[in-house]
């Protein structure tokens, strides 16, 4: 037993006990006079010892042990990298994403959870208007349209006494359907002509839901739309005549508005998670890449066979489905919806978070949707001078990432290994 | 297989080809060529339908197509390699191949993409590579490959010499030539003159949107205006 053991195994006990001394050996208690420094117990203290102890006597007898240990931790550090994050790896990010996204609403004010509630919805609009302009390369100004008429298809159909549930399909097959009448004759249009008539046609919409007064309303829209219920519960505090049950009542809690807020905020998760999901499976097809193909080069997709018409009403009437649910679920958590609610900066700010997100990419929208809506409210103390800054900072934006937040890298397909 | 008669078209009042008479037979090669303007690609897309011919017929196997819309005539056993490449440059190589099969099943395009890769196999190193950060020469071979996917019987080449090396354009000619020996129909339409009638059984001569000439490969490339006028002897 050399002498360096020695002093190496007195220096480590040494600098066990300054450490764990503080933590272990010393308590501050609150007197009268003010706080005090202790001496601990003494069982605190035996733990502190007989730790100093298993120190030195381990330092002492078994340091090329020790010392080993220390070189296992670098020898796999050297041959072990942390893989890639691969589709595994993602899927589990986007586990715990939705995780958090699901505990969060309960941890939070109500404000929040509305907003995020209302975020949610730009996401759905935004990867809805993505696989039109940022897949398909179709310039939509008038996507606002479809979002109305699923709107008011909802708001319409409830008041007959439907479902919500029922008429989300609906209302999602009404603006498909909107979108594809629209698109058989505008479709041979193409980047600025094909802009200026969906533009127009978003504002012929709303001009239709304010004149249209005895089915709309007109200007003073449709109120008291039914709320959705959780399979026939409602989440108001009383029963409406004929009604089920109310969700407190059945669950036999006492009744609170938050969960009201926090159930639309789960339904518009489930919403925005089933437009990924569905997004995600057309891109892997034949259709999805098909719109890309067009995109990038129409003349060689007719040379392929393809009928570019036909692909562009896929993108443009699977896009239009997408504002129709986004509509529906809007008219739903509102409550009450009036043209003033189609308006054409609609249009352009779900545009702006398709460009802003980087065209075509799905993280990129969402993260562009979520900016587009927080960053207005944190910033409402600037008062007049916050749209200002809204704009600056688009501009800045296409200055600094023209390309966008986060610009699309396309799934790639991997050729199984011949065995 | 393929044939013109007296087919014109215009473009508004110009008119482009004038009466146009020309023929493709089964496992030819038959090249077109002809300067700046006259007429060689106008002809190809007539044949593909945009803009369709304004007065004439064109037949492929006996049936007229001369009023089937574009992505009717391309659906069916024809395929065409466009003019200058127009590959999916943001695509990946297979994915642009898979394009090509959009019309085949899951099981024909993997068959047909095996046989696309042997054919290049310089494509199957690039597989997951963007289309358009290719070479040139492997995007030309691309094109070519997306073509085959559809399994055509007659392959239409619009200038795949177009901006290539002279050695790339060797190779390029080496595949249409083993693409025949597969039993492959080419119509070839060049500017690369000296090439394409090498290649070619026969070949036409377009001028000013009119067929002056129409022979065998070999003896228009010794024919004396041919030599003049394309060749540069």
């Amino acid at each position: 037993m050399s002498k360096q053991v020695i002093v190496n195994a007195l220096i480590s006990a040494v600098t066990f006990l300054v450490l764990a001394g503080w933590l272990l050996g010393i308590s501050m208690q609150a007197e009268p006079g003010g706080v005090q420094l202790v001496f601990a117990e003494p069982s605190h203290l035996h733990w502190l010892w007989g730790g100093m102890a298993a120190v030195f006597f381990g330092q002492l007898f078994f340091p090329s042990q020790v010392d080993k240990l220390r070189h296992v931790a670098q020898a796999k550090k050297q041959r072990f990298k942390l893989p890639a994050m691969d589709r595994k790896g993602s899927n589990l990010v986007a586990c715990f994403v939705l995780a958090g996204a699901i505990i969060w609403p309960f941890m939070v004010s109500r404000g929040s959870v509305d907003l995020a509630t209302l975020t949610l919805i730009y996401v759905m609009l935004g990867l809805g208007l993505n696989v039109v302009v940022g897949l398909a390369g179709l310039l939509d100004l008038g996507y606002v349209g479809f979002y109305a008429v699923g709107a008011y298809s909802y708001a319409l159909l409830a008041a007959e006494g439907w479902g919500f549930w029922t008429c989300l399909p609906i209302a999602g097959a009404m603006a498909a359907l909107f979108g594809f009448l629209l698109g058989f004759p505008v479709l041979r249009l193409r980047g600025d002509y094909l802009a200026i008539v969906t533009l127009g046609f978003g504002e012929i919409i709303r001009l239709l839901l304010n004149n249209l007064t005895e089915l709309t309303g007109g200007p003073n829209g449709i109120s008291g739309i039914a709320k959705p219920t959780l399979f026939g519960l409602e989440f108001n505090r009383k029963l409406k005549d004929g009604g089920f049950d109310t969700f407190h009542n059945f669950f036999d809690i006492s009744y609170n508005s938050q969960y009201k807020v926090i159930f639309l905020y789960l339904m518009a998760l489930l919403l925005v998670v089933l437009t990924i999901i569905v997004i995600n499976r057309l891109l892997r097809m034949p259709i999805g890449r098909a719109w890309e193909a067009l995109r990038e080069d129409e003349i060689a997709c007719r040379s392929l066979g393809l009928s570019p018409t036909v692909v562009k009403l896929s993108a443009f009437t699977i896009g239009a489905a997408f504002a129709g649910f986004a509509g529906s679920f809007f008219a739903a958590r509102q409550g009450f919806i009036s043209p003033e609610s189609f308006t054409f900066i609609e249009s352009a700010i779900i545009l702006a978070i398709v460009v802003l997100g980087g065209m075509g990419s799905q993280i990129g929208v969402i993260l562009a949707a979520i900016m587009m809506t927080v960053l207005p409210e944190l910033a409402r103390e600037f008062n007049e001078y916050r749209m200002l800054m809204f704009g600056l900072m688009m501009v800045f934006m296409m200055i600094w990432r023209p390309q966008g937040l986060l610009p699309m890298s396309r799934p790639h397909m991997q050729l199984k290994q011949e065995a | 297989m393929l044939e013109f008669k007296n087919v014109s078209t215009h473009y508004g009042q110009i008119q482009a080809l004038h009466d146009v008479n020309m023929s493709v037979s089964k496992g030819e090669i038959v090249s077109l060529i002809g300067a700046n303007g006259a007429g060689k690609t106008t002809l190809l897309m007539t044949l593909c339908g945009d803009p369709k011919a304004s007065s004439g017929e064109v037949l492929f196997e006996g049936k007229n197509i001369t009023r089937e819309s574009t992505h009717q005539i391309m659906r069916g056993d024809i395929a065409i390699v466009p003019e200058g490449r127009r590959i999916f440059s943001r695509l990946t190589v297979e994915e642009n191949l898979h394009m090509g099969g959009f019309f085949a099943t899951k099981k024909q395009v993997e068959e047909r993409i095996e046989e696309v890769y042997q054919l290049f196999p310089r494509l199957k190193e690039r597989i997951s590579q963007r289309a358009g950060t290719m070479s040139g020469g492997e995007q030309q071979m691309l094109a070519i490959g997306r073509a085959l996917m559809s399994n055509p019987r007659l392959l239409l080449l619009d200038e795949p010499s177009l901006g290539l090396a002279p050695i790339i354009i060797q190779q390029i000619f080496d595949i249409i030539e083993s693409l025949r020996e597969r039993g492959m129909t080419i119509f070839l339409v060049e500017q690369n003159a000296n090439q394409a009638l090498r290649l070619a059984d026969r070949g036409y001569v377009l001028e000013n949107g009119r067929i002056v000439l129409e022979d065998s490969g070999d003896n228009l490339l010794v024919n004396e205006e041919v030599r003049k006028a394309y060749l540069g002897a």
